[in-house]
């Protein structure tokens, strides 16, 4: 059996697969674009509008202040006055932080192409050159940062004395980069500048000379 | 569900940093190496966008969502305290790769691991409490 179309069928036909195609290929732009690595001009604004998002619910934003928050919940306000105050006001930011967990398990999970991450040659040559085998690959170096390491010196150095020390240095500064380099530059702060400063001294001194030589460790 | 505009708020915080690689060890190196625009422009472009909701929030006496009006807290300057716990955070920083915002979201990326770089950030928070009146502030 033959069919015969007119022109102006045969017209709208292919007029119809060209709309289609034009969506399909939007759908897919979109899906390309959250799959890749998002540039920094659009994570930087997001940042800041979450910070206004924050700002607008009647409070701020501060992820370090969380440290305080959690050891007000385990019973720290007991031992020490700092965190005898009432956490519960505060339960906005911890449930801001079950947000980010949850935000960082979807991405990893669902939006992620690839898990390298692009960084420059010259860095990862660099690491490797350290030993570091598996620079640029996933997030963190899983040859640093992983259970068996905790009982290296190595592993307790990057993971457990690191922590501690953005734990206490953010509290001694009053905040991190959320409180300080975001909100606190935002609204023109000297002291928030000199406190970024102090984030870069201390960034610079680890990872210029006290790095190359933990990294051989 | 008056929390759950927080929840939404964190979970795209936690997405913007893991699809720009805000977390990764890597790129916080790269960051103090000057070896990559990257950080610098997604910090720059939020402080460049933050100045002007700031700006809009304080010349309009904008209102919260709950009808108060919003206050932003100057911070009190002095040297030491900025300087010396800035200088310590950033050391911290370098070596774990993570403020404490990605240091959540590492563990949401399944880097189970570093919820032991947050139990030792809590101890490390704890210490400063104790510490707190000895310290130059």
């Amino acid at each position: 059996m033959t069919v015969s179309l007119r022109s102006d069928e045969i017209y709208e036909l292919t007029e119809n697969d060209n709309l289609l195609r034009v969506q399909n290929n939007i759908m897919q732009n979109i899906i390309d674009f959250i799959s890749q690595p998002w540039p920094w001009y659009v994570a930087g604004p997001m940042i800041a509008l979450v910070m206004f998002g924050l700002i607008y619910f009647g409070n701020n934003f501060g992820m370090s202040a969380n440290f305080r928050n959690l050891c007000s919940v385990m019973g720290a306000g007991k031992s020490c006055e700092f965190f005898d105050f009432d956490w519960r006001k505060q339960k906005w930011n911890l449930v801001f932080v079950v947000g980010t967990i949850l935000g960082g398990f979807i991405a990893s999970q669902f939006l992620m192409d690839s898990s390298t991450v692009g960084i420059n040659e010259a860095t990862k040559s660099e690491l490797v050159g350290f030993g570091m085998l598996d620079a640029g690959e996933g997030m963190m170096p899983e040859s640093i940062f992983n259970i068996e390491s905790l009982l290296t010196l190595k592993g307790i150095i990057f993971i457990v004395l690191g922590g501690f020390l953005v734990g206490f240095g953010t509290r001694y500064a009053g905040g991190c980069t959320s409180g300080h380099a975001i909100s606190g530059l935002s609204d023109l702060q000297p002291a928030s500048l000199l406190a970024v400063i102090g984030f870069f001294i201390g960034g610079l001194i680890m990872t210029w000379f006290i790095l190359p030589s933990l990294l051989t460790l | 569900m008056k929390y759950i505009k927080y929840l939404i708020l964190g979970t795209v915080f936690g997405v913007v940093l893991t699809k720009a690689e805000l977390i990764s060890w890597f790129r916080i190196y790269e960051m103090f190496k000057f070896e990559a625009f990257h950080m610098y422009g997604v910090i720059g472009s939020a402080v460049v966008v933050g100045i002007v909701i700031t700006l809009i929030v304080k010349k309009s006496r904008m209102k919260s969502l709950s009808g108060d009006p919003i206050i932003i807290n100057p911070k009190k300057f002095s040297i030491p305290r900025y300087l010396l716990g800035g200088i310590i955070f950033g050391l911290g920083w370098a070596l774990t790769g993570a403020c404490p915002g990605p240091l959540f979201v590492q563990v949401g990326n399944g880097y189970l691991v570093m919820i032991v770089a947050i139990a030792s950030g809590l101890l490390g928070t704890y210490v400063y409490g104790l510490l707190r009146n000895k310290l130059p502030h």
